[in-house]
């Protein structure tokens, strides 16, 4: 497969042509920050965009999503039966997705399709979507994506990716699925040499001015126990104050509820995201709570990310160093401070 | 691929009330579809997601058997938003039951043992689940003794009364029920905590399982009685609860450590706790 | 505000030192420009952490909460509001507390900065004197703190602490012609009709992470409404009718309690202005009730407080 060139013009307007196919999302502004939108929503494309505030997972699984529905009305012959809502798993098109944000789909995959259950609504989503992945010329100061396994030009969990050139667009196809959407994009040219050395050197210097490390190599081999009864959680969570933004931004934080509401005779069960920085995240019926302070909430966020899911799956951190934590936590809880500091730790 | 998330659709078939405050009631229920009876198939010491449309779910031990055909039973303590509606609703409503969920007793490891059951209060039931399939004349074969104290506040807090007293009168268990305290001048069993019943009735660690379900309080002060009997970690087994949504190990809220309690518990050997974050 | 820095720190070892507090909460500096992360710090060697500027953006006050021990804390004029409201609410004793009192020029709104700059990556930001330099990949820019303070910040009438034990410098003079209302005047001129489309627009981006409740000082009660499910007053997902019940809720809460110390909005992750709805609160209270929060020990709050020439004729 050879990399395709088209100018920027050529590439936007035939983004807008396949929406008969997929249904096209993009990066657009909305005030001061940016987000993914449909291609047709009216607000203008901007592909010269640093990252969406809220990580992209919300297109893959929405923040909250009628999951069944039923009846409460006993006249109805299926009087409560929950049965599957309605739901659209329709072809759909991320373009301009960041690696970071992309690989994070792969972090999270094994959760909600593992071998023993698959989450239907998850993966069937997920299956319907394709990942055209945007290249970070210019990676942010809290970004730390090539600490954990990634880069800002890293093909991990992307179907094709685009390198900015400036005035024009360099596509390289990774998959079968990005492939077939390039396709049905159509146009654009060959991508002679001098582009593909261009966006070769683009990603190298891009790797280049990453100043974020954040060492992970020994998180592995420490004692569960050992981190856990560390001395550092109360100092590390003395700021918190327990809101969700942390969680609600992470593209790779998936705990969710399930809530039953009623409209008179009809009734919606529902998903919603969750957070395990709410006490009530975890407190039980009697009254009891196994994590019901605060340091507790903090640390379980951390070891999830930096110790748990290392043990469980044995495939590096949940943690795709997008970097939204660090910058948006409002007390400035560091995860990049903090992964050192449990990596470091000597029980 | 069936949906994980989807319940079956059950009718409550019939509801006795357990203890003299009415906290506890025990639910029978038939499914509305025979097939899906099969495919529900479990194992002792399971949970299943209790599903009330407009309310919301929740996770209960299975106290019927495998043995016992026709329909599968739970025994539910009022606490919460769906226990208190559940408890409201009459023989013959229509609801859900989502599961079986999680592992089980360890039963290939007992084949051949004694098995020592130590219950307290309400986490009675996966117990019941399993004495009564123990006890079932194709299975009584494979285990040596069963020895089995439980206890509860008083007489009337006792779940299964009829059954105890059956149990009672059998050569093949032996019963050591106990109240912490009664007025009750006919008392004809144990007083005293379950601990104490259990160090005083249990004897010998040898060839032998011990599970014990109960109250953290319970469970914290029996350990040592066990561990001092000659129990070793991995022979001493607990069946854990936690707050879960999925039951299916996916939405991430009842994590001890890596370990999900829904999924890869509830039940876990005491040396399998050992190494995990004490946080239940 | 630099100046202050370094007066902290000399105070709060002094203070730990000598015995006469356990632990001292103030503010270190963050690892993110414009950003400092609140700090607890029990050992008088570890007091130069501490550090004060124009980026100290939440309010210490929710760190005091149900605290059991003697505490040191910087406080400028609204933290210093707030700590009169704990104490009003029994949330923190008094005699518990060691009050380092510190005049305030205001803060920088962070938000406009990054705007200032047109969004590109700001690697650091010094300030110097009423000025200060942001420095990034290619560029470096120095603005005016004045033109950069906080909404809030702009309209304050408190800069200076009200209640201290020791202040680390001169009172600023503080601003009196300053009208703090004219937003909310712009809101009750509309119909209700452009009411309800403005507040909609407004929380339509709201993600419901309840960062705006978990940094006021105000929200500390054991279960927040929003957590309740018998009765189960807000639904939980993300549909405008129970998000708009959230807000408008939580501004009741507030009213008559809250000191606009701006901590709900400056957290706020997508950005919403959630002070509209405190401010027309506290617009309400000062109008009907002659009432600011926070500035004196002796008075309870008018909405606890039984009077008998209350102006409403039927509790009277």
């Amino acid at each position: 497969m050879t990399d395709k060139i088209f100018t920027k013009d050529e590439w936007l307007e035939r983004l807008g042509g396949v929406k008969g196919d997929y249904k096209v999302f993009v990066p657009v502004k909305d005030g001061d920050f940016h987000m993914f939108a449909p291609i047709d929503s009216g607000k203008k494309p901007d592909f010269s965009y640093q990252n969406t505030r809220l990580s992209p997972k919300g297109l893959v699984y929405p923040q909250s999503e009628r999951i069944f529905e039923y009846s409460l009305d006993k006249q109805d012959e299926d009087a409560f039966i929950v049965k599957e809502a309605p739901k659209d798993y329709a072809p759909q098109a991320v373009v301009g997705i960041r690696p970071c944000d992309a690989q994070a789909f792969q972090i999270v995959k094994i959760n909600f399709d593992n071998k023993e259950f698959r989450d239907p609504w998850w993966v069937q989503r997920f299956e319907s979507s394709v990942l055209i992945g945007l290249g970070c010329n210019e990676p942010c100061d809290t970004c730390f994506c090539n600490s954990v396994g990634g880069g800002p030009f890293s093909e991990k969990g992307l179907d094709a990716l685009l390198f900015d050139l400036g005035d024009a667009f360099l596509v390289r196809v990774i998959t079968e699925k990005g492939q077939a959407f390039v396709d049905k994009v159509g146009g654009g040219a060959e991508a002679a040499q001098d582009a593909v050395d261009k966006a070769k050197r683009l990603a190298l210097e891009a790797e280049g001015r990453m100043t974020s490390k954040v060492p992970t190599d020994k998180l592995k081999d420490k004692v569960v126990l050992d981190l856990f009864n560390a001395p550092f959680w109360d100092e590390v969570a003395f700021a918190c104050i327990n809101c969700g933004t942390c969680t609600y931004l992470c593209p790779t934080c998936w705990c969710f509820d399930i809530q039953d509401e009623a409209y008179g005779k009809q009734g919606d069960r529902l998903r919603n995201w969750d957070s395990c920085m709410y006490p009530l995240f975890t407190l039980h019926g009697s009254g009891h709570n196994p994590r019901d302070k605060k340091f507790q909430r903090v640390r379980q966020r951390f070891m999830h990310k930096l110790k748990y899911y290392v043990d469980k799956y044995g495939d590096g951190v949940q943690c795709s160093g997008c970097g939204r934590c660090v910058r948006y936590c409002p007390v400035n809880i560091d995860i990049r401070k903090v992964c050192a500091r449990m990596n470091a730790y000597e029980g | 691929m069936r949906n994980p998330y989807l319940p079956y659709p059950v009718r409550i078939d019939k509801i006795t009330t357990e203890t003299v405050d009415r906290n506890l009631k025990t639910f029978r229920f038939v499914f509305l579809n025979p097939e899906d009876e099969e495919k529900f198939a479990y194992t002792p010491g399971q949970f299943a997601e209790l599903s009330i449309p407009g309310k919301g779910e929740i996770p209960i031990g299975i106290a019927s058997s495998p043995t016992e055909k026709g329909f599968v039973a739970f025994t539910v303590n009022k606490v919460g938003l769906v226990s208190s509606y559940l408890h409201n609703m009459q023989e013959g409503e229509v609801m859900g039951i989502r599961g079986p969920l999680g592992n089980w007793y360890p039963w290939d490891e007992m084949e051949g043992q004694n098995v020592i059951i130590v219950g307290g209060g309400f986490a009675f039931t996966t117990l019941r689940s399993s004495i009564i399939y123990m006890l079932d004349p194709q299975n009584r074969p494979k285990f040596k003794d069963i020895i089995v104290v439980y206890g509860a506040r008083n007489p009337g807090m006792l779940l299964y009364r009829d059954e105890l007293a059956a149990w009672e009168q059998r050569d093949d268990i032996h019963m050591h029920i106990t109240v912490d305290g009664t007025d009750d001048p006919d008392w004809k069993y144990n007083v005293g905590f379950v601990p104490a019943i259990t160090e005083k009735k249990i004897t010998s660690a040898e060839d032998a399982i011990a599970i014990v379900c109960g109250p953290p309080i319970m469970i914290k002060f029996t350990q040592p009685v066990l561990e001092k009997l000659g129990f070793p970690p991995e022979k001493i087994i607990l069946s854990l609860e936690m707050r879960m949504k999925c039951g299916i190990g996916i939405c991430g809220r009842c994590n001890i450590g890596d370990q999900y309690v829904c999924k890869d518990g509830p039940v876990f050997s005491l040396a399998k706790l050992k190494k995990m974050p004490p946080e239940y | 505000m630099l100046e202050y820095a370094g007066k902290i720190r000399e105070a709060a070892k002094k203070l730990l030192a000598d015995g006469k507090v356990d632990v001292f909460i103030g503010y270190q500096k963050g690892s993110v420009p414009m950003m400092n992360e609140p700090v607890l710090v029990k050992d008088p060697e570890q007091t130069e952490i501490l550090h004060w500027d124009s980026h100290c953006g939440l309010n210490l006050c929710n760190y005091l909460t149900k605290r059991t021990d003697k505490i040191g804390i910087v406080a400028n004029g609204c933290n210093s509001r707030n700590i009169v409201t704990h104490i009003i609410e029994n949330q923190i004793a008094r005699d518990q507390l060691y009050i380092v009192g510190i005049p305030c020029e205001g803060m920088i709104d962070h938000r406009a900065v990054v705007r200032a700059v047109k969004y590109r990556e700001i690697t650091s930001v010094e300030e110097e004197g009423d000025r200060f330099t942001v420095k990034g990949p290619g560029f470096e820019e120095t603005f005016a703190k004045k033109d950069f303070l906080r909404s809030n910040c702009v309209i304050c009438r408190h800069r200076n602490p009200v209640i201290y034990d020791e202040m680390l410098g001169d009172p600023v003079p503080e601003q009196t012609d300053v009208d703090a209302y004219e937003d909310v005047k712009k809101i009750e001129g509309m119909s209700s009709e452009q009411k309800w489309e403005f507040f909609n627009r407004m929380i339509s981006r709201c993600i419901r992470c309840y960062a705006c409740r978990n940094a006021c000082p105000l929200c500390y009660c054991p279960t927040c409404f929003v957590d309740e499910s018998r009765p189960q007053w807000v639904g939980k997902s993300i549909d405008p009718t129970d998000t708009m019940t959230f807000h408008f809720l939580r501004a009741y809460h507030c009213a008559g309690r809250c000191t606009d110390c701006g901590a709900c909005e400056r957290v706020c992750p997508v950005g919403i202005p959630v002070r509209q709805f405190t401010k027309k609160l506290n617009k309400d209270a000062e109008e009907l009730f002659s009432w600011e929060a926070g500035l004196t020990l002796d008075q309870r709050p008018p909405l606890d407080v039984y009077k008998p020439d209350d102006y409403n004729a039927f509790i009277r």
